[in-house]
């Protein structure tokens, strides 16, 4: 009966209808009074929604019907890029997101559920990126859909060169491996004269079965800019990581790693391979990161080492520890507001650094869980009647 | 190659090496009581070494002679950045003390990033490099090839000093027992009647003004000093430690002088400077896979 579904399902289409009209006015604003005026209204809004037990009736809702939750974000996603089809430099912030929260989703399985750290996120962002570079330019007839997937390939290829230190060591250590590849990858890019140097690389655009991507969006298809084939894509990797991702959470593979996190000794004498899963969760990871890397490469027309460095992978950190460790959803706004709000406050980009270290220190210091904790795992499902 | 080129390199690489122990032994003395990293302690160097600018501006219309305004740079900075290093562990470390180690190391890499950004847009021209005074003499004896600069000498000798001065805490006073009996285990530690909280802090201040000589004598070594100095420095000293083996100061030293002995290596090997970092990094890279708890590990630090 349609009513009964209509009523039990109204707080997702509320919700889905909310997220695109938030997203789309952040993106579309410009003046600064607009937007600081949104950022006061948006809390006020969840405010009130969680008073009037709004949200618990959505959180609900989604968790009675998840296939519908995810068609209802996929049509807002897709509103989102038609009404901004004509400006440019919104849909680059867009897809930028997309982007971002496409490594977050990497970060996520190492950081979140298999625990392990990783602080060289943008070096495998990098490394994708500079394979698309280097296969766009040579004359190899590769398709350029498998040169994203060969990005992400030759970044967990390259990733697993860490893993045996990391595996070896714990915590701090690992942590110091990690920057140090970092830190070694920008200054091999920088002396490096094949890859281009400090002046790095141009990349020409996608050409996928004759789509030219550097054109503007057919006109058939109702036209705009060239950014919208770009996003188009970036939120089909996106979805194609975040599906993994969840698939990864919900399955015996998640319980795995998360046992891993939570005591490695303790899974080891259960008989769970430790070794196995970390390398799994690293190396996974460094798949999305790179894919993300080649897609950002060809989309933005260059790649140069001084997009790739120590500072960008703090950020990606903070995003994910902003949405909630582990928590495969909040990123996604994690990484919005990462993104979009210094672009948007001229006056906040200088000092955007500091600010998301200051409130990363904050978070750390007094809410550690993240925004939106992670929920627990439920092995039982109490949802279906 | 002539002995005097191998003697310039020699020296130069001592110089960086002594500077790299000073880190390294910061990072060494935290794991010890604390089995913490702390990963703003470059930032603090290169705090430390904007501290020292400051100062000597401020104490440049007096026209003091350089002996005296090098000793008030010192003292003032390393005093001022051992205060720093306290306030980071009271408000930042310690309450997080029984949270995963994961969030102490982020803790404390977002707080040495708030150092080094607030550096950059609140200090005057802070993007910059900034000159940083000689206050050393820079004449140098001619021995052939080799060109021993005094200031060189002048920094290895501090360094010397500063590490027999922290030696002698650690080995001979009554706070140094405290501090390693702190490290070795700190309930039995507590119930011997010791001031936990106070020996970590007093750890914490004493490392970080090691941090703050170093950033003073690399400033007046090369003559510079930039924001984003800490970072490399940072990252290295932390290398040179884990090389040596957290926890242990000798290996602090040691790995300190095995990574500028890496550097320069590196520099003869590849005719191209830049690949000098590259190449230590990737040997520590290898090292760590092979000894994963360092070269000189302390038995006492592996606690499983």
């Amino acid at each position: 009966m349609v009513p009964s579904i209509f009523r039990e399902r109204w707080p997702v289409v509320l919700l889905g209808l909310a997220a695109y009209v938030s997203t789309f006015l952040f993106l579309h604003l410009e003046q600064e009074w607009e937007i600081a005026l949104l950022l006061g209204i948006v809390p006020l809004v969840l405010y009130f929604a969680k008073k009037f037990g709004i949200s618990a009736k959505c959180r609900q809702a989604v968790d009675a019907a998840p296939v519908f939750t995810r068609a209802v974000f996929l049509l807002s996603a897709l509103a989102l890029i038609v009404t901004l089809r004509h400006e440019h430099f919104a849909l680059l912030l867009l897809a930028t997101v997309l982007l971002y929260a496409t490594i977050s989703m990497g970060l996520t399985i190492q950081f979140g559920y298999a625990g392990l750290v990783n602080f060289a996120a943008i070096a495998f962002f990098g490394i994708g990126a500079y394979s698309m570079a280097v296969l766009n330019q040579s004359p190899n007839g590769l398709p350029d859909l498998m040169i994203i997937v060969i990005g992400g390939v030759v970044a967990a290829l390259i990733g697993s060169l860490l893993i045996l230190p990391v595996l070896r060591t714990k915590g701090h250590y690992a942590a110091l491996i990690t920057i140090a590849f970092g830190l070694l990858f920008r200054s091999f890019l920088e002396v490096n004269d094949i890859l281009g140097g400090p002046q790095g690389l141009k990349v020409s655009g996608l050409n996928i079965l004759g789509w030219d991507f550097a054109q503007s969006f057919p006109a058939i298809l109702g036209g705009g800019s060239f950014y919208v084939s770009y996003t188009l894509l970036a939120l089909v990797l996106l979805i194609g990581v975040f599906s993994m991702t969840r698939l990864i959470e919900s399955s015996w593979l998640g319980l795995n790693m998360d046992s891993v996190r939570l005591d490695e000794t303790a899974s080891a004498s259960f008989g769970i391979n430790v070794a196995r899963w970390k390398i799994m969760a690293f190396t996974v990871g460094n798949f999305f990161a790179g894919m993300s890397g080649a897609l950002y490469a060809s989309m933005s027309g260059f790649v140069a080492p001084a997009s790739f460095n120590l500072s960008d992978s703090l950020l990606l950190v903070s995003i994910v520890l902003l949405g909630g460790m582990g928590n495969a959803v909040s990123v996604i706004p994690a990484a919005f507001l990462v993104v979009v709000l210094p672009e948007k406050f001229q006056v906040i980009q200088e000092y955007r650094l500091l600010l998301f270290a200051v409130i990363v220190i904050l978070i750390l210091r007094f809410k550690p869980s993240g925004l939106m904790p992670r929920p627990l795992r439920r092995l039982i499902n109490t949802s279906s009647k | 190659m002539d002995i005097g080129f191998l003697g310039q390199y020699l020296i130069n690489g001592l110089v960086q090496g002594v500077t790299y122990s000073l880190v390294a032994v910061g990072f060494t003395l935290f794991f010890g009581v604390l089995d913490v990293i702390k990963f703003s302690h470059g930032d603090v160097l290169m705090l430390g070494a904007f501290t020292g600018l400051t100062i000597y501006l401020g104490l440049d219309p007096l026209s003091l002679p350089p002996s005296i305004t090098l000793c008030i740079i010192l003292i003032a900075s390393i005093l001022s950045m051992g205060f720093v290093g306290a306030l980071l562990c009271k408000f930042l470390v310690l309450p997080l003390k029984s949270a995963p180690p994961l969030n102490t190391l982020l803790i404390t890499l977002m707080f040495g990033t708030v150092i080094r950004e607030s550096v950059r847009l609140f200090f005057p021209n802070g993007s910059n490099p900034k000159p940083f005074p000689e206050l050393l003499p820079t004449n140098a004896i001619n021995l052939g090839n080799l060109n021993l600069r005094v200031d060189s000498v002048l920094i290895i000798l501090f360094a010397v000093v500063a590490i027999v001065l922290t030696n002698f805490i650690i080995n001979k006073t009554r706070t140094g027992l405290a501090i390693r009996a702190v490290a070795q285990d700190e309930e039995t530690a507590r119930l011997m009647g010791i001031d936990f909280k106070k020996t970590v802090l007093i750890t914490f201040a004493l490392g970080s003004g090691l941090a703050a000589l170093s950033g003073v004598s690399t400033g007046l070594y090369y003559q510079e000093i930039n924001f984003g100095m800490g970072l490399m420095l940072g990252v290295i000293g932390f290398s040179a430690a884990v090389l040596g083996g957290l926890g242990s100061v000798y290996g602090a030293i040691v790995g300190g002088l095995i990574f500028a002995a890496l550097q320069t290596i590196g520099a003869i090997w590849f005719s191209v400077p830049a690949y000098k970092d590259v190449f230590a990094f990737a040997v520590v890279i290898m090292l760590m896979a092979w000894r994963p708890t360092g070269l000189l590990a302390d038995r006492t630090s592996e606690r499983v």
